[in-house]
């Protein structure tokens, strides 16, 4: 047995040495954003019980250009968790119908037309 | 080697992340884009309403506790990939805010 | 002068150096050569001195995995015609320690392998004169590819928590484990959750997806963790609500 192995260290920059874990880097902090925005509904939610003065300055606040620009931000990366998600769901949720498996695409397409599905219900409640 | 309770943690995280693929997007075209642009209006009355209904209660809950949850652990395991370590510090700083999140959040839901 | 390419292999004689080194050879190119053949020519003609493994040259035995240009691949199925007019950068594969030259120690990895308990464990003991355990072709098809792992440890190369964490149990024991849960004559979910269901088990995963890249039997061991992770969850929550129920 080869008293003197050698052990190479692992760089804390690991993940900027190939594309691929850059890529998922990137996907790990949607969750970042997803985080600040709902730090701001949760503001929201409290303005709200605090009154309509207090929720319309929480709407005035968040229609600022830096509330817009901060949201434009983590809408771009709320729709890549999104995309991240629904690709990976056939991998962790593999589905037999009548002993045939059925096909990713299948799987992913029912997601996103879930996702649809919602968007345009909370857009005619909120529409109302 | 034992078997692990981490699934406390990852259900809500899982549920999160499918909550957060669904819901948060259109939130944010609505508050990011739609409001500021006098498209949609968000009058406070109409609002109110939905939350004092139990079943807006839950659905507003549900759309802000789970993808926070799901941040949380989310961020905790990335720190440590970047290097942050997996302490007792990490774990605070991570599930604390959530909590924090969650708490004022079914605060001000039971206070409407 | 016909056409040649270089090899930049990674050095390393314990019993001579300090830390590992870059060494250049000069190989011919040959459009159907891998990069195996290389290193045989290298060995059979320039330095005697080189140390890897290899077997079968066909991708069936897992010897020969190695990092080529940063990436975890078979030294046997990567071929020199895609690496034309550059360097070929060959390393041990990442995250396990150099024995020598190319060699890694992969006595963790034998020992993860083994704790899994990758072997049936029937649901009843019956007595050989009931004769064999059936199966029907569809209950082999649910775990078939899980059976594929042929050991070659490029899984746990481009895993990047195998890399923050020896102890994580990692992509293929786990991916094994998977193939026995799934398995219609087994019983051993729970005996091989002790390992499988702890936090250097499938909870050390954060689902990168790296090794199911590069797996070159397509075994998806990503898909066998976070099933895993889900089945782990439902029992976790079945031991709650029904404490000290027997499964």
């Amino acid at each position: 047995m080869n008293p003197r192995p050698y052990v190479r260290k692992v760089e804390r920059s690991w993940w900027l040495q190939h594309p691929r874990y850059v890529a998922y880097m990137i996907r790990e902090l949607t969750s970042l954003f997803v985080g600040l925005y709902c730090a701001l509904l949760v503001v929201g939610l409290v303005r709200l019980a605090q009154g309509q003065s207090a929720w319309e300055g929480f709407i005035a606040a968040f229609s600022s250009p830096v509330g817009v620009a901060f949201q434009l931000v983590c809408l771009v990366f709320a729709i890549y968790h999104s995309v991240t998600w629904f690709a990976l769901t056939p991998k962790a949720m593999p589905l037999m119908i009548k002993g045939e498996r059925v096909s990713g695409t299948v799987i992913v397409g029912a997601h996103y037309v879930a996702w649809a599905v919602v968007s345009i219900v909370v857009l005619i409640g909120a529409g109302v | 080697m034992a078997k692990s309770n981490k699934p406390i943690l990852w259900l809500p995280f899982a549920g999160g992340g499918l909550v957060a693929a669904l819901i948060t997007p259109v939130l944010i075209l609505i508050t990011g884009v739609l409001v500021p642009h006098g498209v949609f209006n968000l009058h406070y009355a109409t609002i109110a309403a939905f939350a004092h209904n139990p079943i807006g209660k839950v659905v507003l809950f549900g759309a802000v506790a789970l993808p926070a949850w799901h941040a949380a652990h989310r961020l905790r395991m990335t720190a440590h990939d970047l290097g942050l370590g997996r302490g007792i510090a990490i774990k605070v700083a991570c599930y604390g805010s959530a909590g924090l999140l969650i708490f004022a959040a079914a605060g001000a839901l039971l206070n409407i | 002068m016909s056409e040649t390419i270089t090899l930049e292999v990674l050095r390393y004689h314990p019993e001579t150096d300090s830390e590992p080194h870059f060494q250049n050879y000069v190989v011919p190119y040959r459009d159907d050569w891998v990069v195996l053949d290389a290193l045989n020519h290298v060995k059979d003609n320039l330095d005697a001195t080189l140390s890897y493994r290899w077997s079968c040259h066909m991708a069936v035995c897992g010897s020969c995995g190695m990092m080529i240009n940063s990436e975890p691949k078979l030294s046997c199925h990567t071929f020199l015609r895609d690496y034309r007019g550059g360097v070929i950068r060959v390393e041990p594969l990442d995250h396990f320690p150099i024995e020598r030259d190319l060699v890694i120690v992969m006595d963790s990895f034998m020992d993860k392998l083994s704790s899994v308990k990758p072997y049936l464990i029937p649901k009843q003991d019956k007595p050989l004169s009931t004769g064999e355990y059936l199966q029907l072709p569809g209950e082999l098809d649910v775990f078939h590819q899980y059976t594929q792992c042929i050991n070659c440890l490029l899984c746990y190369a481009a895993c990047p928590q195998c890399g923050l964490n020896g102890d994580f149990v990692g992509p293929a024991a786990l991916a094994l484990a998977h193939r026995y849960n799934l398995d219609s004559r087994d019983g051993g979910k729970d005996a091989r959750a002790e390992v499988v269901a702890s936090n250097e088990g499938i909870w050390e995963c954060t689902f990168v997806g790296a090794c199911s890249e590069v797996c070159p039997k397509h075994v998806d061991p990503a898909a066998a963790i976070q099933q895993t992770k889900i089945s782990a969850s439902v029992d976790w929550l079945k031991g709650l609500l029904t404490p000290g129920a027997h499964k």
